[in-house]
């Protein structure tokens, strides 16, 4: 037994793992958008929590108010987010990519600031949850414990997503061309890619990403104007842990994060908030460049 | 071609006007409480704690090249900590020095993290872990008072035993001392920079390896500089307390660390007057936008926007390229100023 009355058996250990992965698959969405963006751009995008928000106030809308198919909406907002990051890499970012990084940061804080206005004035009021769509209601028994449908679907969506970007970046004419560019876009650029294309593909990709994830939260998850601060931070601590740039180290820092998370609500309840970031400084101390960093 | 050299002219006398400027901004400064009112004196007040915020935090971004957006952090810390020593002991001095001193330790250890990495990583380091400080004042409600946070913090009379006893209540008297404090922690700043202590910070913002070739602790000297521009944020954070009299868990949100950032680059970075400049900036444009909107954020973050996109480098560094050097002129009838272009 320990301290509060939990008992650390077999299957709460399972539950709870389910429960962290179920989290983790959320924050690795934002997180792979960020690590995408970042490496080939080379700008850090702090207004990335923020197109996860819009995600899920686009769904909210879609889904939650107009009643369209459940599937149709997901699409719909992660599509939408992806034209709202067309407009930004299109209008803004390209304009910043050879400035000081101080620039670069400060700018897209700027969007920061934008969004969770915008948001306030285009939805304000309080939010419900609208309710999970019929073939994800109800739970499955995992050893005698009730586990929620929708969660099953979110942790199989996080590493569908996982494989559809390795297929993408890996197997692909685009992914080829990708990788050319996020290694040396002067080089890239001699061999006839057009830079200005790919960078808008991959950022506009990386949006539409952010804003599944946001998408994906609407049943389960309350949004509001603060989302986007809030998210974007556990996006930061994980391409920490995992190493920056490196998407299978978000994967992998996004797991550490979300089991952390929900391992310590149970363990040690009123600082699992504090614990994510002494997992930070550890990994800091042993391996300063993250987990897979080079 | 040999040419007189029109930068050590126009030092000179920039120096004089730069000089005689400020002593009339001081003494302004000294008679406000004079002619206006005590709520004049509240707003001058929260304006000289975010220029002593901008001019420390500066001392890292500007002159040592490292961009933190956890500096809410340790304002906050500076005023949590002294809220509560209000709260217990009435004597201000204690209570700033234990803000300032509780800023400099946490800046230390979390220095010690962050230093090891520098540019883009530095930044994100320095943001997560100045979250992590507004997480432990969210959730560590028994000394924090969580999301309420501390209100109705006493403000102790300045006393030194049988000389005086100043009632700090006052905005005016307040007013003198937070002044007092401001001015001495930006002349302390200006010595620090022109000092050799402050020619390393450049050094390594520069030329991390010719520092280093010189035989000199990069990372010393990283959390050297680290630590210093955190006491300052303690310090504002600290001086704060006894003007607004609570303490919110939104001193230390990262939304806020962006304020001495912004006033950095408003003024402009690698100028001394700039986060001055900036600070006052900053503050006049978010006070004129809350007064005329709600939608404060929304016409600030455009406002940034703008800023990166047009209009670069910062208020001083256009004052000092454009128009000191014809004020200079000006003044200077005879002596010929080099006004071609870049230079």
């Amino acid at each position: 037994m320990l301290k509060g009355g939990v008992s650390l058996d077999f299957s709460t250990i399972l539950y709870q793992g389910l429960v962290g992965l179920n989290l983790a698959m959320y924050l690795w969405l934002i997180a792979a958008g960020l690590t995408i963006a970042f490496g080939v751009l080379g700008v850090l995008n702090f207004a990335h929590g923020s197109l996860y928000m819009l995600g899920a106030y686009f769904a909210f809308s879609l889904y939650g108010a107009w009643k369209l198919n459940f599937w149709l909406a997901i699409f719909l907002a992660a599509a939408l987010v992806g034209v709202v990051g067309l407009i930004m890499e299109r209008f803004f970012f390209k304009y910043i990519y050879k400035l000081d990084e101080a620039y670069q940061l400060i700018l897209t804080f700027g969007f920061v600031l934008v969004f969770s206005d915008v948001v306030k004035i285009a939805w304000g009021g309080v939010f419900t949850i609208p309710p999970l769509p019929d073939i994800f209601k109800g739970t499955v028994g995992i050893l005698g414990r009730p586990f929620p449908v929708y969660n099953l679907f979110i942790i199989s969506a996080g590493i569908i997503v996982a494989i559809v970007i390795w297929v993408l970046l890996e197997r692909g004419w685009w992914g080829k061309m990708v990788r050319a560019t996020a290694s040396d876009r002067e080089m890239a650029s001699a061999m006839g890619i057009n830079i200005a294309t790919i960078f808008t593909s991959v950022f506009v990709f990386a949006a539409a990403l952010a804003g599944l994830g946001g998408a994906l939260s609407t049943p389960v998850r309350v949004v509001d104007p603060g989302v986007g601060t809030a998210v974007i931070i556990q996006a930061f601590v994980i391409t920490v842990i995992g190493g920056l740039g490196n998407l299978k180290g978000a994967f992998v820092g996004a797991l550490i994060v979300g089991l952390v998370s929900a391992y310590g609500i149970l363990l040690f309840p009123g600082v699992e908030l504090f614990l994510i970031y002494v997992i930070m400084a550890l990994v800091l101390l042993i391996k300063p460049k993250g987990l897979l960093g080079g | 071609m040999a040419r007189t050299n029109p930068a050590r002219n126009i030092s000179n006398s920039s120096r004089i006007i730069s000089l005689s400027l400020l002593g009339f901004l001081i003494l302004i400064l000294l008679g406000v409480p004079l002619f206006a009112s005590s709520y004049v004196c509240w707003i001058i007040g929260n304006v000289l704690i975010l220029i002593l915020f901008a001019a420390g935090f500066n001392l890292l971004f500007g002159y040592s090249g490292l961009l933190s957006f956890g500096h809410a952090g340790f304002y906050a810390v500076g005023a949590y900590v002294c809220a509560k020593m209000l709260m217990t002991i009435p004597s201000l001095p204690l209570a700033l020095a234990a803000g300032v001193f509780a800023a400099g330790l946490v800046s230390v250890v979390i220095g010690f993290f962050c230093i090891r990495h520098t540019r883009i990583y530095f930044a994100m380091l320095t943001l997560s872990f100045g979250m992590m400080i507004h997480s432990i004042i969210w959730k560590w409600r028994a000394v924090t008072g969580g999301d309420d946070g501390l209100v109705n913090v006493p403000v102790a009379p300045l006393r030194v035993p049988g000389l005086l006893s100043i009632d700090l209540g006052r905005a005016e008297n307040y007013y003198y001392f937070l002044l007092t404090l401001v001015i001495l922690g930006i002349a302390l700043l200006w010595r620090l920079v022109h000092s050799p202590l402050g020619l390393v910070f450049q050094g390594i913002r520069d030329s991390e390896t010719r520092v280093a070739f010189c035989g000199l602790s990069i990372q010393k000297y990283r959390l050297i500089v680290f630590t210093i521009s955190g006491l300052y944020a303690g310090l504002s954070g600290a001086l704060i307390i006894p003007l607004i009299k609570a303490a919110d868990p939104g001193m230390a949100h990262w939304t806020f660390s962006a304020e001495p950032v912004l006033a950095c680059l408003l003024g402009g970075a690698h100028t001394f007057a700039g986060p001055v400049v900036g600070a006052i900036l900053l503050y006049v444009i978010k006070e004129l936008i809350i007064r005329f909107t709600e939608h404060w954020s929304l016409i600030l973050g455009v406002a940034v926007i703008l800023l990166v996109l047009i209009f670069r480098g910062g208020i001083v560094s256009v004052l000092e390229k454009g128009l000191l050097p014809r004020l200079i002129g000006f003044f200077e009838r005879g002596v010929k100023v080099d006004r071609s272009p870049g230079s």
